[in-house]
């Protein structure tokens, strides 16, 4: 990590710091007092006690709601103000006890104690249930023993036909949602480069508004004004029925409920590109307003033609943020489940991974298999992590 | 054509901008048509949503915008909506979740920031490469060991608030840390320095000098943060009871009840999104600004 090169050690070197003239290391940096155990048992005491306090009153919300007149409102106020305050009150303390300790320790451990409580909760919400979960895989509906053989979880999964039809439909969604959107994205951003900055700031606004919307409500969206479908005789109040019925006379179909060639796969995709694509071309317009012009000046005073321009000088240089982007909406894919869930549920061969997770876990209640698919999910996911972590090292030797 | 660019902006001039670049028509009316078929759709469920349920089954959306005096006008669906799916509290479960899993992991995770930017320790490589890592884990891992910890066998809160707190705080927390690491490693050191050599301790620099300058990426988070738990379905769905729920949850039951209840659905689905919008449009820089910094979730 090279911001560690412009950032002075904290560690053993800095009481040594002040060596200039004049000034004795005392007079500068508050004394060293050794250990001060007074002030480390109010410390650790502190600790413990809002710690406690924290734990209980949080406890007591949910056990206890009469005791705040089953107010949502109070109990909403009185979970920010302990959430944050708490917080606040724990790490006086903390630092409070790791000042008094001797200066050699105290710079040793103060670190690891403002880490602390982050990566507890990160501990306990991510890293436990991660290894809890390959671990319930090998075991039984309800977690309570293995299962014989140890892999009959995953035996079952890649022996049924649904497991692979869901693979199928995440293998599609992976291969065509991250392309299509981060291609509509670059599109996006450089129409919008060229307008005026006043109607850029428009378009690019209502492009970019999707993003606040939920999956839930734009499923419904597009149920509501495009992809419904009413009996033939009765008016189509969908666009994309009334253009079949009326502009080319066929009988009315239920879009959503077509598996010729995955069709219904491919609406609910284009929900979320519709969703995602504001998302991309925020990212690319500002990588391509960060191209530098004079790279642009140099290609047109050598002949090249705009087109030339686009995809041998724009797009060599915004390729780091095309590749962050596909990144992104690639995960996001990978675990795709609220528009599957609301408008298909995977009927008709639409099932995803996630999606068939929520039924084995939820309507089946088989906790050994619904956690079987979501390592097959983290064993998927696993290229991409390592893609990250080495991308995050190169950025910060560059730094 | 090369010149133009180089030569200091001309104002006014026919087909150039303010700017001197030159107009593009075919930028223009592409733009124009994207802009337009990327809203109608929402345009479509607002007019559909203030339809009377008649109205809204003889004709599509797009009569209304066209004859919009032909068409029978109402707040019906929303009222009803508020009577019939309980949207009021429902709503407001929706703030109670939403508010405090916003900000309280902003909070913790500053203080593991500052550690991270301005500390030197050992194992500093590996945790924060951690935090890189777990950002990409998908949240699903949670669930069923959770469930099983929260549930009446474990800690007996799930259907609660807190339990839901908790999830948001811990999924929320490798990105918030990740992002606030970013800003305040471009802020500048030697201010923390003099105040080190000053004799603030490292809680006081925190407090009175890192937090303050680090505020907008603090927003930048909390935007990107609200919209996720306001917008959140699964976790919602499963960590609370059916009187704790959210709106998103209520927009949930009320698609899969289809037929009879097409025309609250739309009122449904635009209550859901008010709030979202108000932040959106209101933060909408620091939207911007949290998701050029790096936000990849899980």
């Amino acid at each position: 990590m090279s911001t560690t090169s412009s950032t002075p050690p904290v560690g053993e070197e800095v009481p040594q710091v002040p060596d200039d003239a004049g000034s004795s290391p005392e007079a500068t940096v508050p004394s060293d007092a050794g250990l001060q155990p007074v002030k480390l048992l109010l410390g650790v005491l502190g600790i413990a006690v809002s710690v406690y306090l924290m734990g209980n009153l949080f406890l007591a919300f949910a056990w206890y709601p009469q005791w705040f007149f089953d107010s949502k409102i109070l109990m909403g106020i009185l979970g920010l103000v302990v959430g944050v305050g708490g917080a606040a009150v724990l790490f006086w303390f903390l630092n409070m006890a790791i000042e008094a300790l001797p200066r050699r320790l105290e710079h040793g451990v103060m670190p690891y104690a403002f880490l602390l409580p982050g990566f507890s909760l990160i501990g306990l919400m991510l890293l436990f249930p991660t290894v809890q979960t390959i671990h319930y895989s090998f075991a039984n509906a309800r977690s309570t023993a293995y299962v014989d053989p140890i892999w009959a979880n995953f035996a079952s999964l890649f022996g049924s036909a649904d497991f692979w039809s869901a693979m199928l439909n995440n293998l599609l969604w992976i291969a065509i949602v991250p392309a299509i959107t981060v291609a509509l994205g670059v599109v996006v951003a450089v129409l919008a480069d060229k307008l005026s900055a006043g109607s850029e700031k428009w378009s690019k606004s209502f492009i970019f508004m999707p993003m606040a919307i939920s999956f839930v409500a734009a499923s419904a969206i597009w149920l509501t004004t495009v992809y419904g479908y009413r009996p033939p005789g009765e008016p189509q109040t969908a666009s994309l029925n009334a253009i079949w019925v009326n502009w080319f006379g066929q009988d009315p179909a239920s879009w959503l409920d077509i598996d010729t060639a995955r069709l219904n796969s491919l609406l609910l995709m284009v929900i979320l590109i519709w969703l995602q694509t504001g998302f991309a071309m925020v990212l690319l317009s500002s990588a391509i307003k960060g191209v530098p012009e004079d790279t642009l000046e140099a290609a047109r005073i050598d002949g090249a033609s705009e087109w030339q321009i686009f995809w041998q000088v724009i797009i060599p240089q915004i390729w780091g943020t095309i590749i962050t982007v596909f990144i992104t909406v690639l995960i996001l894919v990978m675990k795709v489940f609220d528009i599957v869930y609301v408008l298909t549920n995977g009927r008709n061969n639409t099932d995803v991974i996630a999606n068939m997770f929520f039924r084995e876990m939820f309507t089946n209640r088989d906790g050994g298999r619904a956690t079987a698919l979501i390592v097959v999910l983290l064993v998927a996911i696993i290229p991409i992590l390592i893609y990250q972590v080495r991308d995050f090292r190169k950025q910060e030797a560059m730094r | 054509m090369s010149t133009t660019t180089t030569t200091a902006p001309r104002a006014g001039g026919r087909g150039r901008l303010k700017d001197g670049r030159p107009r593009s028509p075919v930028s223009m009316v592409t733009m124009l048509v994207l802009a337009v078929l990327w809203t109608l759709p929402t345009l479509g469920l607002l007019v559909t949503s203030f339809r009377s349920r008649d109205d809204a089954l003889n004709s599509g959306w797009w009569s209304a915008i066209v004859n919009p005096f032909g068409t029978s006008w109402t707040f019906d669906n929303y009222r009803r909506v508020f009577e019939m799916s309980d949207m009021g509290n429902a709503f407001l479960n929706g703030v109670v979740v939403a508010v405090p899993a916003t900000i309280i992991p902003i909070m913790f995770a500053a203080f593991a920031a500052y550690a991270f930017t301005f500390l030197d320790f050992r194992f500093k490589e590996t945790l924060f490469i951690t935090i890189v890592a777990v950002m990409v884990v998908p949240i699903h891992v949670a669930f069923q060991p959770l469930l099983n910890l929260f549930g009446p066998n474990g800690l007996g809160i799930a259907g609660q608030y807190l339990a839901v707190w908790l999830l948001h705080t811990g999924f929320g927390m490798p990105l918030c840390i990740y992002v606030l690491r970013n800003y305040m490693s471009s802020l500048p050191f030697s201010v923390v320095e003099s105040a080190r050599i000053d004799g603030c301790t490292n809680f006081q620099i925190f407090w009175k000098l890192v937090a303050p300058m680090a505020m907008p990426a603090m927003a930048a988070f909390a935007t990107l943060q609200f919209l996720w738990v306001w917008n959140d379905l699964l976790i919602a769905k499963l960590f609370l009871a059916n009187d704790n729920t959210t709106v998103i949850v209520k927009l949930q039951q009320l698609l899969g009840t289809q037929g009879q209840g097409a025309e609250l659905l739309t009122a449904g689905a635009f209550i859901s999104m008010v709030l979202p919008m108000i932040v959106f449009f209101v933060l909408q820089n620091f939207l911007v600004r949290g998701m050029t910094s790096g936000a990849v979730k899980g």
